[in-house]
């Protein structure tokens, strides 16, 4: 009788870290169209054309590391401290503005972040909203293949 | 089993092992993977323990450490966290210390986590200027081996198989 109840709840257990796991996982449901690479998006920062908005929706410890130049911390979108912070950096800017939004915390399909980064801007009505396209982090995929960095705040 | 057999299996085994600790050393790609600053002095720091006082990372040596980079909103690392409790439980007592090392902006969700998790090693709180002393914790997880002298062996970036820690800090506190 014991066991079986050990087993349930192992069980249970089990079924709730799949579901919270997958309620953290949701970066694959960016529509691919959303997504710029890091070399396209070295291009039109090196451009003559309209500069994007680069907001880091993600760790400041890893921000203050190493970011973007010009780009913006605004704070974990995974947190409503940090999705408050993104609604109200964006809120008086024009609908059409070219934004990119990165985190690079995490490989892309763990990342907590941009999900919610994404449909906050969705649900604003931004109609030029890029998410950066970090495979398996910041580091490696942007930092080691020698892309503009900048330190500090 | 007779005597010369015991030590042909024994003698294979740790072979394997080094073998192993080699190739993990040597190996890069993937997402788990050593990377080029293996065999320097681990930089010491001191950082605030999340239950009070300070941690000292020299004032370790003698142990092997296992210093995880890690947050609590990092899937990975949440997914790592249960082994690393088994290893400091299983290996505490042999000369392992496991100490996390949060990257999070704030301590509360740590607090939150240390106890949901159990965790029984020290956890401090990291800052940009850790980070960058090694080498930069541009993405999580990222754990680093370090023996009884201080230096750093092995660098694991990214979700590593908790049998390969297994592995590795055993033949650390066996080499040791």
């Amino acid at each position: 009788m014991m066991k079986n109840e050990t087993v349930l709840r192992l069980v249970i257990a089990s079924a709730l870290i799949l579901i919270s796991s997958n309620a953290l996982c949701q970066t694959g449901a960016i529509p691919t169209s959303r997504l710029i690479n890091p070399e396209d998006l070295v291009k039109v920062m090196q451009s003559g054309k309209e500069k994007p908005l680069v907001l880091q929706v993600g760790s400041h410890t890893l921000f203050l590391q190493a970011h973007i130049p010009g780009s913006e911390y605004v704070g974990a979108a995974s947190t409503e401290l940090g999705l408050q912070q993104l609604r109200k950096r964006v809120e008086s800017l024009p609908r059409n503005r070219f934004l990119v939004i990165y985190c690079g915390c995490c490989p892309w399909n763990h990342c907590p972040n941009l999900k919610p980064a994404d449909d906050a801007l969705q649900a604003l009505g931004f109609t030029n909203g890029k998410v950066l396209y970090i495979a398996d982090n910041f580091g490696t995929n942007w930092v080691d293949r020698g892309y503009p960095t900048a330190k500090g705040e | 089993m007779s005597g010369r057999k015991l030590g042909l299996v024994v003698a294979l085994t740790l072979a394997a092992v080094i073998v192993g600790v080699y190739s993990y050393r040597h190996s890069r790609g993937g997402r788990s993977g050593s990377t080029g600053q293996e065999h320097r002095e681990a930089p010491d720091f001191t950082l605030p323990r999340l239950d009070g006082g300070q941690l000292c990372l020299s004032s370790y040596r003698g142990k092997v450490v296992l210093l995880d980079f890690w947050a609590t909103w990092c899937v990975p690392c949440r997914e790592e966290t249960p082994h690393f409790v088994e290893l400091q439980q299983k290996y505490g007592d042999k000369g392992l210390q496991i100490i996390g090392v949060s990257m999070d902006d704030s301590p509360d969700p740590v607090r939150a986590f240390y106890q949901q998790f159990r965790m029984n090693y020290p956890v401090v709180m990291g800052t940009a200027e850790v980070g960058s002393a090694y080498g930069g914790v541009l993405g999580l997880p990222i754990a680093f081996l370090i023996d009884r002298d201080g230096r750093i062996c092995v660098k694991h970036l990214g979700a590593t198989d908790p049998s390969l820690f297994e592995k590795e800090i055993a033949f650390l506190l066996h080499s040791s």
